[in-house]
C-alpha cells in the first residue's frame, strides 16, 4: 500500500470512530478493542488484539523498503530492570511502563512526555525474577496496571492520576502482578505471579469503574472442587500455578483463555503427587463469572518448571476440510499444540525443539514420559532446560503467510537437582534450582559452546507443526515477534539486535544494533499516515519509521 | 510566572551537592580521613569568616513564602502539607527525629539521610533556612479543618452551585481542564485552599498554568501546560485532548496570565466556603 493509500485508510478509520473530537477523543470503548483490526494505527491491547496474534495490518513498511527504517526517537527508562512492556498507542499517544511500575504518556510522534505516574511499591514485594512489568490495559479513558506488590491501579489516561488502587493479594507472601491486564467488557482481568513462593495462584475479574473484585478463579481447586484430588494432602495450599502473561478473548464464544504456571515447589514433586491441576494448563473461563468452561493440561505433574505461561494465540483456519476455531500454542516444555478452542480438544502436537523428557504426545495430547527425566539428588540433564524451549516471549501468527512464528531455544538443557523443601510464607519454595548452562542475564558477550544451544526464530506450519524455516542466532532470545501484512517479521534477541526478516523464508532484510537485549514484543502503530515500529531493548524504548 | 521562579529557586549558590562533589567523596575508605579533615577545615573557616550556617537570619514574609513553595514542591509528597506524615516527625511543630538544632535540620534538608527515603536537595543554606522558617510559620496555622463546615455539603457545592467540577476532576469524575483535586487535601493546607478560593491568581503552581498556542495556520488552542522543551510543547487543551506541537509549527506560544478560575469571595457565602474547604481537605488521593 502506498503512503497515500495508507493515509486514506487511516482517515477512514477516524471517520468510523470519530475519536478526535471533544469528549470522545482518546476514549477506548470495548467495541473498539474488539474491532482493533479496523484501526491498525492504534495498538489497544498487549498483543494487539484479543486474538493475540501480534500481527499488524499496516502496510507502509514493506520487504522492499524496510532497509530504509531509521530511529525516530527513544525513551530511556530510569530503571535498570529489564524493559519488558509492550506499549499501547491510542490516537497518537503512547503509554508504557518504566519498571517496576511507573507509567508514562508520550507523544507517539516525538516521544516527548505528556505525563508521568510514579508508583512506589511496598518494600515487601518480592517478584522472583526481576521487578518487571509487561504493560497496561485500557478501557474508556482509564489505564490499568498490575504492580509488583500485587495491587491493581486504575489511572486517568489524560493526567496519569490514580482513580482507584486495590490490593489484589499479599505481596509479602510472594504474590505479584507483572503482566498487562486484559479488559473484557466492563471487567479488568489479572492473574497473580509468585510460583516460586508457594502461593495459591488465581485469576480475578475487577469492575473497571470501581476496582471491586467481581470474581476469582483459583488456579488450584479448593476442597470439594473438581481437580482438588490431583494434589496430595495439603500441597494444594502452596502449589503455585501462577499467572504472569496476558490471556486472550474470543467474543463469539465469550471465553477468555489464560496460560497457567508451574506447580510448586518447582523441582521437587514428592509432596504433591498427582497431575496438579490447573498448573501448566490453559484454562477457558467465562469472563463474566470466572467459571471454568474447559482446561487442557500440557505437562501433568511438572517437576521441570515448564510454566504454560505463553500467550494463547487464537486463529480461525480450515482444518481437515472444515473451518475451525483453534488455539496455537508453543509450550515451554518443547511441544507445539493445536487445540480446538471451543472445547479444549487436542487436535495435533509435536516437538518444535529438542526434547528428551517425553517421547511424544498420545492421542489426547498427554506427554509420554521418558523414565528418569526428572530432578534427582545428583542432577539430571533434561532438554529443554529450565528456561524452556520457549517462554513468555510473544509468538506471532500471520494470517497472510499462514505461518506461526516461535522464539525458540534449541539444543538447550539444564541439570535438574532435587532437594527437600518446606514452606515458609514469603520464602522461596522451589526444591533447589537447576544448573542452567545459560546465564539468565548478562552482558552481550557470548562464549557458549555450540552444544549449549542457540536461539532461533522458527516458522512452522500451524496445521502440522512442520518447520518451514529457521533464523539462527548464536545467543538465545527473550524477544517476542511482530508480523505484518507485508510479510515482515520483527524480532530481536539477547545479542542486542533488532531485525526484520522476510516472514515467507526467514531472509534477513534489516538489522539495527540497539545496544541491549530485546526482552519485549515489538508492536506497530501509525500517526498522520506514518507507520512506526516500537520495541523495548535494554533499558530503552526505540521507535523506527521509514526515512522521510 | 514570576521572573526567577523556574531557575532561581533551585539554583542557589554553593548548593550542598556541588560542595560535596568539589571535595573528596565520603565513603571511600582511603579518603575518609582527608574528607574529615577538609570538612573540619571548611567548618572552621566558615565560623571564622562569620558565614551564617544556621537559620539565624530573620526572614521576610516573601522569604517564608518562597520557603513554602520549596516545601510544597519538594517535601509534601512524603511529609504531607502539615509536615507530620512521616512517623516520628512533625516538621510543623519543631519535632525532628535526627536533628536537635536548626543547623542540623538545614544539613538534613541539604544532604538527605543516607539509607532512608530522605533525599539530598540542591538548596543553598539560605533556601533551606526559608523552608525551616516556613515550617515554623506552619505551626501557627495548623488547622486541619474549618469549624462549622461540612464536607458532605461541600461536595454538593463542588458539584453543584460552585460549578467546580466543570473544570476540576475528583476520583475520576469532572473535567480535566483544571488541576485534578483528588489529592488536594494531602498536598495543600486549609489556609492555602482558602486563599486559592478567594484569590485564585495569588499563586498558581507551575504545573497548573494555562498556555496558549497559535499555529502558523492560524488556529489558537488554549490549555494546561503539561510539558515543554526547547523544541516542543505539550498541552491538555480545553477539549481534553493531549496535544504536542513542534515550536516550528507555531506562530505564538506563551502563558495566559490570568487564572481561568473565578474568585469565590462573592460567589459563595462564608459558610458555603467552609463546607467546600472541608470537602477539599478531605480529598487525600491514594
Amino acid at each position: 500500500m502506498t503512503q497515500r493509500a495508507l493515509s486514506i485508510h487511516w482517515l477512514a478509520g477516524l471517520g468510523l470512530f470519530g475519536c478526535l473530537n471533544g469528549a470522545l477523543w482518546g476514549q477506548v470503548s470495548f467495541d473498539r478493542i474488539l474491532a482493533a483490526n479496523q484501526e491498525p494505527q492504534n495498538w489497544l491491547t498487549y498483543s494487539g488484539s484479543t486474538m493475540s496474534q501480534r500481527y499488524t495490518t499496516l502496510t507502509q513498511i514493506t520487504t522492499e523498503n524496510v532497509k530504509d527504517l531509521e530511529l525516530q526517537w527513544m525513551f530511556q527508562a530510569r530503571s535498570l530492570e529489564k524493559f519488558e512492556a509492550t506499549p499501547l498507542v491510542v490516537d497518537g499517544i503512547l503509554y508504557t511502563v518504566q519498571a517496576p511500575n511507573n507509567v508514562v504518556a508520550l507523544d507517539a510522534v516525538t516521544g516527548r512526555v505528556f505525563w508521568t505516574y510514579a508508583y512506589v511499591p511496598d518494600r515487601a514485594a518480592r517478584p522472583c525474577c526481576g521487578q518487571v512489568n509487561r504493560g497496561l490495559a485500557i478501557l474508556g479513558d482509564t489505564l490499568f496496571m498490575g504492580t509488583i506488590d500485587a495491587h491493581l491501579v486504575a489511572l486517568d489516561t489524560k493526567s496519569g492520576k490514580p482513580i482507584w488502587n486495590v490490593a489484589v493479594a499479599k505481596a509479602s507472601a510472594g504474590y505479584a502482578l507483572t503482566h498487562a491486564p486484559l479488559v473484557v467488557k466492563d471487567k479488568v482481568i489479572v492473574g497473580t505471579a509468585g510460583g516460586e513462593y508457594g502461593i495459591r495462584g488465581f485469576i480475578a475479574g475487577f469492575d473497571a469503574k470501581t476496582g471491586k473484585e467481581a470474581w476469582r478463579f483459583y488456579t488450584i481447586p479448593g476442597k470439594g472442587e473438581p481437580g482438588h484430588e490431583t494434589w496430595k494432602g495439603d500441597s494444594w495450599q502452596h502449589g503455585g500455578a501462577s499467572v504472569w502473561v496476558t490471556g486472550s478473548y474470543d467474543p463469539a464464544l465469550n471465553l477468555t483463555y489464560w496460560g497457567i504456571g508451574n506447580p510448586g515447589p518447582d523441582w521437587n514433586g514428592d509432596e504433591r503427587d498427582g497431575d496438579n491441576l490447573y498448573s501448566d494448563c490453559v484454562v477457558a473461563l467465562d469472563p463474566d463469572t470466572g467459571k471454568l468452561k474447559w482446561y487442557f493440561q500440557f505437562t501433568p505433574h511438572d517437576t521441570l518448571d515448564y510454566d504454560s505461561v505463553q500467550v494463547p494465540v487464537l486463529a480461525d483456519m480450515e482444518w481437515q476440510g472444515q473451518q475451525r476455531k483453534v488455539m496455537l500454542w508453543a509450550n515451554r516444555n518443547g511441544f507445539y499444540y493445536v487445540l480446538d478452542r471451543t472445547n479444549g480438544q487436542f487436535l495435533t502436537g509435536k516437538p518444535f525443539a529438542e526434547v528428551n523428557w517425553a517421547k511424544g504426545l498420545d492421542e489426547a495430547g498427554r506427554p509420554m514420559r521418558v523414565n528418569g527425566m526428572e530432578p534427582t539428588a545428583e542432577g539430571q540433564q533434561v532438554y529443554p532446560g529450565v528456561q524452556g524451549a520457549t517462554n513468555w516471549y510473544s509468538p506471532s501468527f500471520s494470517p497472510r503467510t499462514g505461518l506461526f512464528y516461535i522464539p525458540t531455544w534449541e539444543q538447550y538443557s539444564s541439570v535438574f537437582v532435587k532437594v527437600p523443601t518446606d514452606y515458609t510464607e514469603g520464602r522461596r519454595y522451589v526444591g533447589t534450582s537447576p544448573r542452567s548452562v545459560v546465564a539468565f542475564q548478562g552482558a552481550a558477550i557470548n562464549h557458549r559452546k555450540e552444544d549449549e544451544g542457540y536461539g532461533a526464530i522458527r516458522a512452522i506450519d500451524p496445521k502440522t507443526g512442520e518447520r518451514k524455516w529457521e533464523f539462527k542466532m548464536l545467543d538465545v532470545t527473550d524477544a517476542g515477534i511482530l508480523t505484518t501484512a507485508t510479510d515482515l517479521l520483527f524480532s530481536g534477541g539477547r545479542e542486542g539486535y533488532f531485525y526484520a526478516l522476510d516472514g515467507r523464508n526467514g531472509d534477513l532484510l534489516w538489522k539495527a544494533n540497539v545496544g541491549g537485549g530485546v526482552a519485549s514484543g515489538p508492536m506497530s502503530y501509525a500517526v498522520n499516515g506514518r507507520q512506526y515500529i516500537a520495541v523495548a531493548a535494554g533499558n530503552s524504548l526505540l521507535v523506527y519509521a521509514l526515512k522521510q | 510566572m514570576r521572573g526567577g521562579e523556574r531557575g532561581g529557586e533551585r539554583g542557589g549558590e554553593l548548593a550542598c551537592n556541588d560542595r560535596q562533589s568539589d571535595m573528596i567523596s565520603p565513603g571511600d575508605p582511603n579518603q575518609d580521613f582527608m574528607y574529615t579533615l577538609q570538612l573540619a577545615f571548611g567548618l572552621a573557616m566558615a565560623a571564622w569568616m562569620g558565614i551564617p550556617l544556621a537559620a539565624q537570619h530573620s526572614y521576610t514574609p516573601a522569604d517564608i513564602e518562597d520557603g513554602g513553595k520549596l516545601f510544597r514542591a519538594n517535601c509534601v509528597s512524603c511529609h504531607g502539607p502539615q509536615g507530620n506524615l512521616v512517623e516520628g516527625v512533625d516538621l510543623g511543630h519543631g519535632k525532628f527525629r535526627r536533628a536537635s538544632t536548626e543547623d542540623g535540620v538545614i544539613r538534613i534538608i541539604e544532604d538527605g539521610i543516607p539509607g532512608t527515603a530522605m533525599p539530598p536537595h540542591n538548596f543553598s543554606d539560605f533556601q533551606a533556612g526559608t523552608v525551616l522558617a516556613y515550617l515554623t510559620s506552619v505551626a501557627n496555622d495548623g488547622r486541619s479543618a474549618v469549624p462549622n463546615g461540612d464536607a458532605v455539603r461541600g461536595k454538593a457545592i463542588f458539584e453543584g452551585k460552585g460549578g467546580c467540577s466543570g473544570c476540576h476532576r475528583v476520583y475520576g469524575s469532572g473535567s480535566r481542564v483544571g488541576p485534578d483535586l483528588s489529592d488536594v487535601g494531602a498536598l495543600r493546607r486549609v489556609a492555602e485552599i482558602e486563599a486559592s478560593l478567594l484569590d485564585p491568581n495569588a499563586e498558581v503552581l507551575p504545573q497548573n498554568r494555562y498556555y496558549r498556542v497559535t499555529t502558523k495556520s492560524g488556529d489558537t488552542i488554549v490549555g494546561r501546560l503539561l510539558n515543554e522543551d526547547t523544541f516542543s510543547v505539550q498541552i491538555l487543551d480545553t477539549k481534553e485532548r493531549m496535544l504536542s506541537f513542534q515550536r516550528t509549527q507555531l506562530r505564538e506560544a506563551g502563558f495566559v496570565n490570568e487564572s481561568p478560575m473565578p474568585s469565590y469571595r462573592d460567589k459563595l457565602s462564608a459558610a458555603e466556603r467552609a463546607d467546600l474547604i472541608n470537602y477539599l481537605v478531605s480529598l487525600k488521593g491514594f
